[in-house]
């Protein structure tokens, strides 16, 4: 039992780090959509999907122009990533302006539901243009870099076995980093950074500091959904497969992984994202085995969630978050 | 101006509802009325329904059910003319819906004319609709439903002629041991009524031929990531995959175990048997093997000369099920060409062609021979593997199993 779990360990942990950061990249908009408002924005995860499909589109027409062979794989990756970044950032902006802004003085309650309804919508709205233009809402993508490394992790240590990596794991991962310090920089030191976070704090007191809140939450909506689109070209490049619904069990799972690292704590969600990754990639590789076959990986995702419960039980704030005190 | 755009909006979205519901209320009335038009002369009319998608997304496959049908009814036509009778195809749209397939039940029962149905496509809307029918006691034939409750309800008035799902994880485990020679198998299912039921029926068979089974793990539908069970699959070595479940999830499995460098066969039942599995995996689908309860009938003279013949007067290449809806329609018609001579030359009763086409024994059709059983199973049904050769579809028969 004990071996068999080493023997896969390597691998586990690279799978587990690829999907922790995918959840990471994903749950930084929600955290910081609650920080901002404390409105848990539930299209997030359909902004991601969108991501994704504009993403895979792009690449398609690519492929159907001819440029894919003349052109090298890091160049489409970031035209992949712009074009995704740009639409979707568009798309948070309007989805905030006519369903969350008219709402704002609403009880929170109202807004939720309101995010639950543009979450149908846009997943309907993908699957009608998916099947408008190829016949079938599950839409397969060419990946940009198939080649596959072996590590030699058995020379490391005789007990474990071999891992792969996909060159597009590094990429995902490499990408996943890049947008998280990118983010963090500009959250710690820009100008526009200062006045998100003094929105956060106070909403009232900013704007007689003559700050633009509604500029500044335009912003915030624009960047978290930006994130979460590229997030989506890079899930699409990493599973090669997409279709409406990926936003939905996603989307939760990053959420999760926000209240994990306590909700509106930037940090926080990084790390929850990559904890949530690892537990349910283990879970899903070891339960069975650990169990004695009485149960298997389709449990994964009770087993995350019991972990979650656990630690909000103890620490209800999150593993990064402050007790927050009532505004009075 | 804000409002102004909404009551736009709104009518816009009203029209195009109203369209839609317009369209496919028509669609089915105005086969009805042309397939009885032609009634002038003063010949009993005798009409055999079809049901099948005809609109939706697999409406491919029901149409060909419905042009099958049609070609064995028009072959037939001067035989029953010359014993008084005029032959007509009621062709009926079920949407691949259960509440689409018993409205349209209620009608094919209402109207006196029609002895038969050819149908359904799918088992889940064969089964509401059949209860109609042994209501009206009108005999129905399926050339394609596999799940297991079709027929084991023992309906007087329900047939099949293909393999029961319960008959095809045990096939397909018989071709895993048998021919491939696995020895320790990894089975891998998505925790469905039909996923589960056929990993079930596949261990079963598995174990009682002396394979071991080296992990039976479940997956959950709508998931792109399956590394964690991959990761099992690496650990544990098995010489053999198996994966009971839908081409979605199927194509990412095998594609993610490739890139693990996991080699061993990858098998599945039909319902990877679909161009969705080459697009999803790509190159990783060469090599993997998966079962159908259809065959590939341009393989035998006769099936491909037939085969032309069909695409001559349809302008349409034979799908899976064409050749089964031909045998379907024949047989029904060989049945009640029985009842009559069995009835002095004068029209049947509904009850007496049911028991006539229940009787069929030895019949050979096109696609396979048909002697029903007590319950309406196919004594004859066969299971067919398949593999895809190259990244292409449809793959290449390679073996088929017999009860």
């Amino acid at each position: 039992m004990f071996s068999s779990i080493i023997q896969t360990l390597p691998q586990v942990l690279i799978d587990g780090i690829t999907l922790g950061a995918v959840y990471a990249v994903i749950a930084i908009g929600y955290t910081m959509v609650y920080g901002i408002l404390e409105l848990i924005n539930f299209a997030h995860g359909e902004i991601f999907m969108t991501g994704a499909f504009v993403g895979t589109s792009t690449l398609l027409l690519f492929k159907s122009a001819g440029w894919l062979g003349s052109m090298p794989g890091w160049i489409v990756y970031i035209f992949l990533l712009v074009s995704a970044m740009l639409i979707t950032g568009i798309l948070g902006v309007g989805i905030e302006r006519i369903a969350y802004r008219p709402l704002r003085r609403a009880p929170k309650l109202i807004s939720l539901i309101s995010a639950i309804g543009v979450s149908f919508l846009l997943q309907d709205l993908v699957r009608f243009i998916a099947e408008l233009k190829t016949g079938n809402y599950i839409v397969s993508a060419p990946t940009l870099y198939n080649q596959n490394l072996k590590l030699g992790t058995s020379s490391v240590w005789g007990s474990f076995g071999d891992g792969f990596l996909k060159m597009n794991t590094i990429i995902v991962i490499a990408v996943a980093i890049l947008l998280m310090v990118g983010l963090d920089l500009f959250i710690k030191r820009s100008k526009w950074g200062v006045a998100m976070r003094a929105v956060a704090q106070d909403r009232e007191t900013a704007s007689l500091m003559s700050i633009n809140v509604n500029k500044v939450i335009a912003l915030t909506f624009f960047i978290g959904s930006a994130l979460g689109g590229a997030t989506g070209v890079l899930f699409a490049q990493q599973y090669g497969t997409i279709d409406p619904f990926i936003g939905y069990v996603l989307g939760i799972k990053a959420f999760t992984a926000a209240v994990l690292g306590g909700i509106g704590n930037i940090r926080g969600a990084m790390f929850g994202g990559l904890v949530l990754g690892v537990l349910e990639m283990f879970a899903s590789a070891n339960l069975g085995i650990i169990s004695g076959g009485s149960f298997g990986g389709e449990y994964k995702d009770v087993f995350a969630f019991a972990i979650l419960i656990l630690v909000l039980i103890f620490k209800p704030e999150g593993m990064f978050g402050k007790a927050v005190k009532e505004k009075v | 101006m804000k409002k102004s755009f909404a009551v736009m909006l709104i009518s816009t979205m009203m029209i195009a509802l109203l369209v839609a519901c317009g369209s496919s209320g028509s669609s089915g009335s105005t086969e009805n009325t042309s397939a009885s038009g032609g009634s002038s002369d003063k010949k009993t009319v005798i009409k055999i329904a079809t049901q099948s998608p005809l609109s939706g997304g697999s409406a491919v496959q029901g149409e060909a059910i419905k042009l099958g049908a049609q070609f064995a009814l028009e072959e037939h036509k001067a035989e029953f003319e010359k014993l008084g009778f005029d032959l007509q195809l009621a062709p009926y749209d079920d949407q691949g819906d259960p509440k689409k397939g018993v409205a349209n039940a209620e009608l094919i029962g209402a109207d006196t004319s029609i002895l038969a149905v050819v149908g359904h496509m799918n088992s889940g809307v064969a089964i509401p609709s059949s209860v109609v029918y042994e209501k009206y006691n009108i005999p129905m034939v399926s050339p394609s439903n596999t799940a297991t409750e079709v027929t084991d309800r023992n309906l007087k008035a329900v047939n099949r002629i293909v393999a029961r799902d319960d008959f095809q994880g045990p096939a397909a485990a018989q071709y895993a041991v048998n021919t491939v020679g696995a020895k320790n198998v990894f089975i891998i299912q998505d925790k469905t009524a039909y996923g589960q039921g056929l990993a079930d029926a596949f261990r079963g068979e598995v174990e009682k031929l002396g394979a071991a089974v080296a992990g039976y793990e479940g997956i959950t539908v709508g998931e792109k990531d399956f590394n964690g069970v991959l990761n099992q699959v690496l650990s544990k070595k098995p010489d053999f995959i198996f994966f009971g479940g839908v081409y979605a999830e199927g194509g990412l499995i095998v594609k993610q175990a490739r890139e693990k460098g996991i080699t061993a066969p990858f098998m599945g039942g039909d319902a990877i048997d679909s161009s969705g599995m080459i697009d999803i995996a790509g190159d990783s689908s060469k090599g993997v093997l998966y079962t159908s309860v259809a065959t590939d009938i341009t393989k035998s003279d006769n099936g491909k000369k037939w085969a032309d013949d069909y695409k001559a007067k349809f302008g349409k290449s034979v799908d899976a099920y064409s050749a089964y809806a031909y045998d379907c329609m024949s047989l029904i018609l060989s049945g009640l060409k029985s009842a009559v001579d069995a009835n002095g030359g004068k029209l049947p009763s509904r009850e007496q062609v049911r028991d006539a086409v229940r009787a069929t024994k030895d019949y050979e059709g096109l696609a396979t021979k048909v002697t029903f059983d007590g319950k309406g199973d196919n004594d004859f049904a066969k299971v067919f593997v398949y593999e895809y050769k190259e990244a292409t579809y449809p793959g290449s028969l390679i073996s088929e199993v017999a009860k």
